[in-house]
């Protein structure tokens, strides 16, 4: 009996050598518990050594194996390979990113941004070790939860129309982080980091596409926690409109 | 080695390549029929104002082919304009009692039941 098969189209860019990136078909054999990063080691291990992406996981953890697949962006280790069968499917870098090379992507832009919003606690005083922990109840901590599952993925910038079309947007992943460290109650840093969050490069270029939401694999909802900052930072607007005397 | 990133360019018909970034561009575009309706309604309060025959002049326009047309996508839109926003209100409202993180399901709810309030509220007053 003859092992089935499938066929992976792969966007390819050596920068040495290509003008333009260009697509390049492989054979893969078929099994139904391989995700496409099976089918992309399959394909560097036995067909062409040249291929150049990034994974590290296999597991939804690390975050790097982000690619389009069939024009979705999707971690590369999530996507099972019996949810294309036996249609061809199409590999190509995350959307939005120079692409370095063949599958990876430059993310320079995101860590630059991630940076930006100062995302971890700054604590309004810093505490001695033999003070203790920063305490913190079960309720405090679910208030933010979800925006820590962030494994800096980028699916949400390749997903994101807004960050495509305005690369200066600070986009998803770091403006749910900037609310994640917002809303908790060990941070002080919030006016800290307003400063871009509440710009015009921060939530106000996010026109509520909610395709980040609908891409992330880890259900942090980006787009909830950018609808969230718009109203704080809406209402901190109105409450300087009223009391200009008041302290921010 | 020398590298030499390269930066794909967004095609202009992104908005086509996925059904929902398609139903994103209808929900904006819904803005333009809710504005053009609003219009509408301030031009037929400056005709009222004038007096009964202009009034009655500015209704018999809105019978006219093109006018039904104008309403019948201006109702498609304002449908699409409400579901949409209403369906989205969540993620600006999230509820939490407790620990507990609640389902965006009653926020929904709420919207539509604030929407009928008022709507019979329009309606009442239409009738005084
Ligand atoms: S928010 Fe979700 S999609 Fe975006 S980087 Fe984090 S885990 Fe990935
Ligand atoms: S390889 Fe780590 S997330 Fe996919």
């Amino acid at each position: 009996m003859t092992e089935p098969t499938l066929q992976v189209e792969i966007l390819r860019y050596r920068p040495e050598t290509d003008q333009d990136p260009a697509f390049q078909t492989y054979t893969v054999p078929y099994r139904d518990d391989w995700v496409v990063l099976d089918a992309l080691n399959h394909i560097k291990d036995n067909i062409d050594r040249t291929l150049s992406y990034r994974w590290s996981c296999h597991m939804a953890v690390c975050g790097s194996c982000g690619m389009m697949i069939n024009g979705e962006p999707k971690l590369s280790c999530h996507a099972f390979l019996r949810d294309y069968y036996p249609n061809k499917i199409r590999v190509e870098p995350l959307n939005n990113f120079p692409i370095e090379r063949d599958l990876v992507t430059v993310t320079d832009d995101f860590m630059e941004k991630l940076e930006s919003v100062k995302p971890y606690v700054i604590p309004k005083q810093e505490r001695a070790v033999d003070e203790g922990p920063h305490l913190q109840t079960p309720a405090q901590l679910n208030t933010f939860k979800q925006y820590t599952m962030c494994i800096n993925c980028l699916l949400c910038y390749a997903a994101c129309p807004q960050y495509g079309l305005t690369p200066d947007f600070v986009g998803p992943a770091a403006l749910a982080l900037a609310h994640r460290y917002n809303l908790d109650t060990r941070d002080a840093g919030r006016e800290q980091r307003q400063e871009i969050a509440a710009s015009n490069e921060g939530v106000w270029d996010c026109t509520f596409v909610g395709e980040c939401s609908q891409v992330c694999p880890k259900s942090v909802d980006p787009a909830a926690a950018i609808q969230q900052t718009k109203i704080a930072s809406t209402i901190d607007w109105y409450k300087a409109l009223l009391n200009p005397w008041g302290k921010r | 080695m020398s590298r030499k990133p390269y930066l794909r360019k967004m095609p202009k018909s992104w908005w086509l390549a996925q059904r929902r970034y398609t139903s994103y561009m209808a929900r904006e575009m819904s803005c333009v029929f809710i504005g053009a309706y609003s219009v509408l309604i301030v031009l037929g309060l400056y005709r009222l104002s004038q007096g009964r025959a202009e009034y009655g002049a500015f209704l018999d326009a809105l019978q006219s082919p093109p006018s039904l047309v104008f309403h019948a996508a201006a109702l498609v839109f304002a449908l699409i304009h409400t579901v949409s926003w209403f369906s989205l209100a969540p993620k600006a409202m999230p509820l939490q009692i407790g620990e507990k993180k609640l389902s965006g399901g009653p926020v929904v709810l709420a919207h539509y039941a604030v929407w009928v309030v008022v709507s019979a509220g329009v309606l009442l007053v239409a009738r005084i």
